[in-house]
C-alpha cells in the first residue's frame, strides 16, 4: 500500500515537472517577480532536491503551498473543503448500498419475474448512464422544469438529495447486479438444500444461509466502488457548485496549479489506499474462515 | 397398465444389430455453436447487439450522407432547432450536430475500443506470461501488478493528460497505460486455474511441447473470460473518456467526441437541450448495449447454466 | 373400477407401510427438452426397515427421494403423476408450511458431499441447534445442549469444542457425522441417506455405516439408503430396490437380490463387481454400452439394448412388476407367464458368479 502511494508521489512530480513552463507562465510577471516567487515557492532548487524536499514534507504530512490560492496551503484548502465532499460521498455510498443491497436481495428472490427484470433494468440503465448525465437530467428536469429541489449550492438537507442520488445511482446499479448474482450463487449451493431440508421457513433460510453468505464477496468490491465515489465527486461539485474539494481539483487542474494538483492528488490516493486497507482488514473479520486462520496463526 | 397379452412368438431373441445400442439421441454441438445459441436466447442481449450495429451503421455512415462537415461554421444559424437544414440542430458556432455526434461517436467508440485493445494485450501477455511461468517470475510480476492496482486510476490519467499535449493519442496512451492491470490479474488467474486442469497435464504426458499446450489448450479457454472482460472495459473506456471532456480533458477542438459534445450541451442545457440530450442519449445507449451485450456472453459462457 | 381397486390398495399400504411410493413420475424441463428422469417409480418401506435404492449416476434414485422430501428445484422441474403417502400423509397435496414441519422434525435427510453441505458462515453448533429451536420450540441454551449431545451420539470428540467451530475446522469424514447430527437432531422417524459414503474414503466409509447402523438400532429409526455403492448396500439394507433409467426394475429382501438376482441388469452389477479370488488375467466384467438419454424415453424395457437376453417384446412393451418370490418383484419378460422359454429364478441366479 505505502509503495502504491510512493509510486504517485514520484510520478506526479516527475509529470509535474516535466512540463515545460511552471505556474507562471501564463501571469505576466516581471523577470524580477518572478525570480522572488520561484525562491518563495522553492521552484528554483535542483529538481532532486525538490524532490527529497517534497518527500521529507510529505512526512510531515505537510503538502506545500497552492500557488494560486495566494497564502493559503494545500493543507488548509483541504482541511476546509475535504468535510463537505465527505459528506456528500457518505450520503450517496449509504443511499447506494441500503438501496442496492435490497434490490439485489429481491431481484434474486422473485428471479425471472417481474421484480427481477424491473432491477436488473434499472440496474444496468444505473451502470450505463454516466453519473454526470444523470446528473445532469436530474437537474434539468426535477431541478429547472419542474422546480422540486434545489440544483446548487449547499445549504440545507434538500439541497444534497439530487447531488448525493446522481453520485450514487451507479453505485447502486453496480451494488444490485452484485448482490443478485452473489445471492443466486449462493442459493445454488448445497448447503441451502440442508436448510431446506431442516425445515426452516423461507426468512430464515434467506437471512441467515443466504444473504449472510453472499454479501461477503461484496464487501471485496468497497474499495474500488468508493474509488469510484470519490472520483465521482469531481464532476458533481462541479455540476452542483458544491464547495468541496472535488470542485477546487478541477479548478487547479484548469489553472494548472501544480503545487495543488499534486497535493491533492498524493491526498486522495492516500485516502483511497486506506480506505482499502480498512475493507480488507473488515473482510477479513467477517468471513470466519479467514478469521480462524489468522486466529490460529497467534 | 398391461392392455395386451403378449403371444409366444414375441419372445424371439433379438440380434445384436437390432439392439442399437450406442445411439446417440442428441446431435453433437461445437463449444461456440453452443455459446452463440445461448446467447441468442437471452433477449436483452440480443437487443444490445442490435443497437450496437445500428450505432455502428450510423457512425460509419452518418458522416458520409451528411451535406455538412464537422468543422463548418454555418455562422448565420446558430443554436438552431432540428430542421430540414440542420437534422439535429446546430451548436453554439453553427456547426451541424448531426454531423458532429456521428463524427463524435466514431472517435469515442475508437478510443473505446483501441484503448481496451491495448489494455488487453498488454494484460493477457503479461498476466499469461506471469501464470504460466509461475514461481519467481509470476511473484515479481504480480507484486508489480498490485502495487499499480492501488494506484486510483483516474487520478493518474488525469495527472498524465494535465502535463501530455491535448490530443487523441494522449487520451488513448494515457487511458491504457494503467487501465491493463485488471485484465493482466484476470488472465493470470484464469492461467492458473487451467495449468492444474486434467487436460493440460494429459497434453502434457503425451508429450506436447509448451507452445502447443498454450495455443492449444490455455488461450482458447481464456478467450471466454477475456471477451467477457472486453466488453465491459470499451464501455469503461468510453465512460472514461467522457468523464475526461466533463473536466476539460478531452479532445481539444474542433474534434467533437461524445463525451466534448456532452460537455458543451451542458453549458445551455437550460436554453438548448437538445444539445446534450441527443449525445448523451447515444452516449447512453452505446454503453446500454456493451453492458447487455456482455451480461449475455458472460451468461452463455457460465458453465454451471449449461445442460 | 381398476382404478377404485388400485386407490383401495394404496390406502392399505399406506396404513402399513410408514413410506409409500407409487408411479411416480417427474421431469425436468430444460434448454434441450424434457427429461423424464423418473417415470413410474413405485416401492416403499415399514416402519424400523432398512432399504436400500440401488442404481448408477441418472438412473432416478435421488431425484424419488428428493420429491418425498419436496425438494425438488420446481421451476426446472415438474412431478408428473403418482403418490407419495408418509405416515399416514399425502406428501404431495400438502402446502409448503406443512411440508416445513416434516421436514427435519418427521423426515430427516443426509445428502452426498459433505463439503458443501454446511454454511460456512455459522457454527456447526448453531446449525444444528436451528433445527431444534424451530421444531421443538426450545430457547437458545437448551438447543445449544441438545446440539452438543447429538455431536456426541454421532462419536465426535470434543464436542461442546467443536459445537463452537466453523465448517472449515472439520475433515471430511467428521463434517459428514454433523450433517447426520443436524438431520437426527429431532429424532425423525425416517431417515433418508442420500449416497452418504460415495465422497469420503474407505475407511472413514466404513465408519459411517457402522454409526447409521447404530443409531438405528438406538432410536428405532426407519432408513433409506440411496447408494451405487453394493458393497454398502450388503451391510445395512434388509430390502432392496434397483432402478434403472427412471424406473424399478426388481425390488426384495437383500438375500433375494444378492442370492437370486432375476433381472439381467441386476445380475449384470453383481457380476461387475471384482472377486478377490478370481484369476488375475480375466477382464473385468462390465456392462457394455451405456444408459438411454431421458430425451425420448424408450417405448420398451430400458435396459433392453444392453441386455444379453433380450427379446422381440422387450423393444416393444416394457414389462410390468412380475411376483418371483414372496416379496420379491421383478420388471423382466423372461419371468413372464407367456413366455415359453420362462425359466426359474435360480438358475439365473448366483452372486457374483460368471458364466
Amino acid at each position: 500500500m505505502l509503495l502504491s502511494l510512493w509510486v504517485i508521489v514520484t510520478v506526479s512530480f516527475i509529470l509535474m515537472n516535466a512540463v515545460p513552463g511552471g505556474p507562471f507562465t501564463s501571469v505576466k510577471l516581471t523577470p524580477l517577480v518572478e525570480k522572488q516567487l520561484e525562491r518563495k515557492y522553492g521552484l528554483d532548487k535542483p529538481k532532486w532536491q525538490q524532490y527529497t524536499t517534497l518527500l521529507k514534507n510529505l512526512l510531515h504530512f505537510d503538502l506545500g503551498l497552492s500557488i494560486r490560492e495566494r497564502g493559503r496551503s494545500v493543507n488548509d484548502i483541504i482541511k476546509y473543503t475535504f468535510p463537505t465532499s465527505a459528506v456528500l460521498g457518505i450520503e450517496a455510498l449509504v443511499f447506494a448500498v441500503t438501496i442496492g443491497l435490497a434490490l439485489g436481495i429481491i431481484a434474486a428472490l422473485y428471479r425471472g419475474q417481474a421484480l427481477d427484470y424491473i432491477a436488473i433494468i434499472i440496474a444496468v440503465i444505473g451502470v450505463s448512464i454516466p453519473n454526470f448525465i444523470v446528473a445532469s437530467i436530474l437537474q434539468y428536469l426535477l431541478g429547472y422544469k419542474l422546480k422540486l429541489l434545489p440544483i446548487a449550492r449547499w445549504e440545507s438537507f434538500r439541497h444534497t438529495i439530487l447531488p448525493a442520488f446522481a453520485l450514487g445511482l451507479g453505485t447502486l446499479a453496480t451494488m444490485t447486479r452484485m448482490m443478485r448474482s452473489s445471492m443466486l450463487e449462493v442459493l445454488n449451493q448445497d448447503y441451502i438444500r440442508t436448510a431446506k431440508a431442516k425445515g426452516l421457513n423461507s426468512a430464515q433460510i434467506i437471512w441467515k444461509h443466504g444473504v449472510r453468505n453472499a454479501i461477503l464477496p461484496i464487501v471485496t468490491i468497497l474499495g474500488p466502488l468508493i474509488a469510484g465515489i470519490t472520483t465521482g465527486t469531481l464532476v458533481i461539485e462541479r455540476m452542483f457548485g458544491i464547495p468541496g474539494l472535488g470542485k477546487y481539483f478541477v479548478e487547479s487542474i484548469y489553472n494548472r496549479d501544480y503545487p495543488m494538483i499534486m497535493g491533492t492528488t498524493v491526498f486522495y490516493s492516500a485516502l483511497l489506499l486506506f480506505m482499502t486497507f480498512l475493507v480488507d482488514i473488515a473482510y477479513g473479520l467477517i468471513d470466519p474462515r479467514i478469521r480462524i486462520a489468522r486466529g490460529k496463526e497467534d | 397398465m398391461l392392455n395386451f397379452y403378449p403371444e409366444p412368438q414375441d419372445f424371439a431373441p433379438l440380434t445384436l444389430d437390432e439392439k442399437v445400442s450406442d445411439a446417440i439421441t442428441r446431435p453433437p454441438i461445437g463449444y461456440w455453436e453452443d455459446v452463440w445459441m445461448r446467447f441468442r436466447k437471452n433477449k436483452l442481449a440480443v437487443i444490445g447487439l442490435s443497437i450496437l450495429a445500428i450505432l455502428a451503421v450510423m457512425a460509419i455512415f452518418g458522416p458520409i450522407v451528411s451535406s455538412w462537415d464537422y468543422r463548418t461554421c454555418d455562422y448565420g444559424h446558430i443554436n438552431e432547432f432540428i430542421s430540414s437544414r440542420h437534422w439535429f440542430g446546430t451548436d453554439y458556432l453553427g456547426r451541424d450536430m448531426f454531423t458532429r455526434l456521428w463524427h463524435g461517436t466514431r472517435i469515442s467508440v475508437f478510443i473505446g475500443i483501441t484503448a481496451a485493445l491495448i489494455d488487453l494485450v498488454i494484460g493477457v501477455v503479461w498476466g499469461g506470461i506471469a501464470g504460466y511461468f509461475g514461481g519467481i517470475v509470476d511473484d515479481i510480476m504480480m507484486r508489480i501488478v498490485d502495487i499499480l492496482y492501488g494506484v486510483p486510476y483516474l487520478l493518474v490519467v488525469i495527472l498524465l493528460l494535465v502535463v501530455m499535449e491535448p490530443g487523441l493519442a494522449s487520451i488513448i496512451i494515457a487511458m491504457s497505460l494503467t487501465g491493463w492491470v485488471g485484465m493482466a490479474r484476470l488472465v493470470r488467474g484464469q492461467i492458473l486455474q487451467l495449468k492444474e486442469m486434467e487436460y493440460v497435464l494429459a497434453a502434457k504426458s503425451v508429450g506436447a511441447p509448451p507452445r502447443r499446450i498454450i495455443a492449444r489448450h490455455l488461450i482458447p479457454n481464456t478467450m471466454g473470460v477475456v471477451l467477457v472482460s472486453l466488453t465491459s472495459s470499451i464501455p469503461g473506456a468510453i465512460f472514461g473518456e467522457a468523464f475526461l471532456s466533463f473536466i476539460g480533458l478531452g479532445v481539444p477542438m474542433p474534434q467533437a467526441s461524445l463525451g466534448t459534445l456532452a460537455n458543451e450541451g451542458y453549458q445551455v442545457l437550460r436554453i438548448y437541450p437538445q444539445n446534450m440530450i441527443i449525445p448523451a442519449l447515444v452516449m447512453s445507449l452505446l454503453i446500454l448495449s456493451f453492458n447487455f451485450v456482455g451480461d449475455g456472453l458472460r451468461d452463455a459462457l457460465d458453465p454451471r447454466l449449461r445442460q | 373400477m381398476e382404478q377404485n381397486i388400485a386407490n383401495q390398495e394404496f390406502a392399505e399400504l399406506a396404513e402399513q407401510k410408514l413410506l409409500s411410493i407409487e408411479d411416480l413420475q417427474v421431469s425436468f424441463h430444460t434448454y434441450a427438452g424434457e427429461v423424464h428422469a423418473v417415470r413410474g417409480v413405485t416401492y416403499s418401506v415399514e416402519q424400523g426397515g432398512s432399504l436400500a435404492v440401488v442404481g448408477e449416476s441418472g438412473c432416478g434414485k435421488t431425484v424419488t427421494v428428493q420429491a418425498v422430501m419436496r425438494l425438488t428445484p420446481m421451476p426446472p422441474g415438474e412431478i408428473k403423476g403418482g403418490k407419495i403417502a408418509f405416515n399416514g400423509k399425502d406428501i404431495l397435496s400438502l402446502t409448503e408450511k406443512q411440508m416445513q414441519s416434516v421436514r427435519g422434525k418427521e423426515i430427516g435427510m443426509i445428502f452426498q458431499d459433505p463439503m458443501t453441505g454446511l454454511n460456512p458462515t455459522m457454527t456447526v453448533g448453531n446449525q444444528i441447534a436451528e433445527a431444534v429451536m424451530k421444531h421443538q420450540r426450545v430457547p437458545k441454551h437448551e438447543a445449544m445442549e441438545r446440539a452438543v449431545e447429538m455431536l456426541n451420539l454421532v462419536e465426535i470428540p470434543n464436542p461442546t469444542v467443536r459445537a463452537s467451530q466453523y465448517p472449515h475446522e472439520f475433515s471430511g469424514g467428521m463434517r459428514q457425522r454433523a450433517m447426520i447430527a443436524i438431520a437426527l437432531a429431532c429424532e425423525p422417524m425416517l431417515l433418508i441417506a442420500d449416497e452418504p459414503t460415495t465422497s469420503l474414503d474407505v475407511t472413514i466409509q466404513s465408519q459411517i455405516l457402522e454409526l447409521l447402523q447404530s443409531l438405528q438400532d438406538k432410536m428405532g429409526m426407519t432408513i433409506v439408503l440411496i447408494t451405487h455403492n453394493l458393497g454398502v448396500v450388503a451391510r445395512l439394507a434388509r430390502n432392496i430396490v434397483v432402478m434403472y433409467a427412471g424406473k424399478v426394475v426388481e425390488s426384495g429382501s437383500s438375500s433375494d437380490i444378492f442370492y437370486r438376482p432375476a433381472h439381467p441388469y441386476t445380475r449384470a452389477l453383481l457380476q461387475s463387481v471384482p472377486r478377490l479370488d478370481a484369476p488375475s488375467r480375466k477382464e473385468l466384467a462390465s456392462i457394455p454400452g451405456t444408459p438411454p438419454d431421458l430425451f425420448e424415453p424408450p417405448a420398451g424395457c430400458a435396459f433392453a439394448p444392453r441386455c444379453k437376453y433380450s427379446m422381440k417384446i422387450c423393444l416393444e412393451h416394457d414389462s410390468e412388476p412380475i411376483s418371483v418370490g414372496d416379496g420379491h418383484r421383478v420388471s423382466c419378460w423372461l419371468h413372464h407367464d407367456a413366455n415359453p422359454n420362462r425359466l426359474p429364478v435360480e438358475l439365473y441366479g448366483g452372486g457374483g458368479a460368471h458364466d
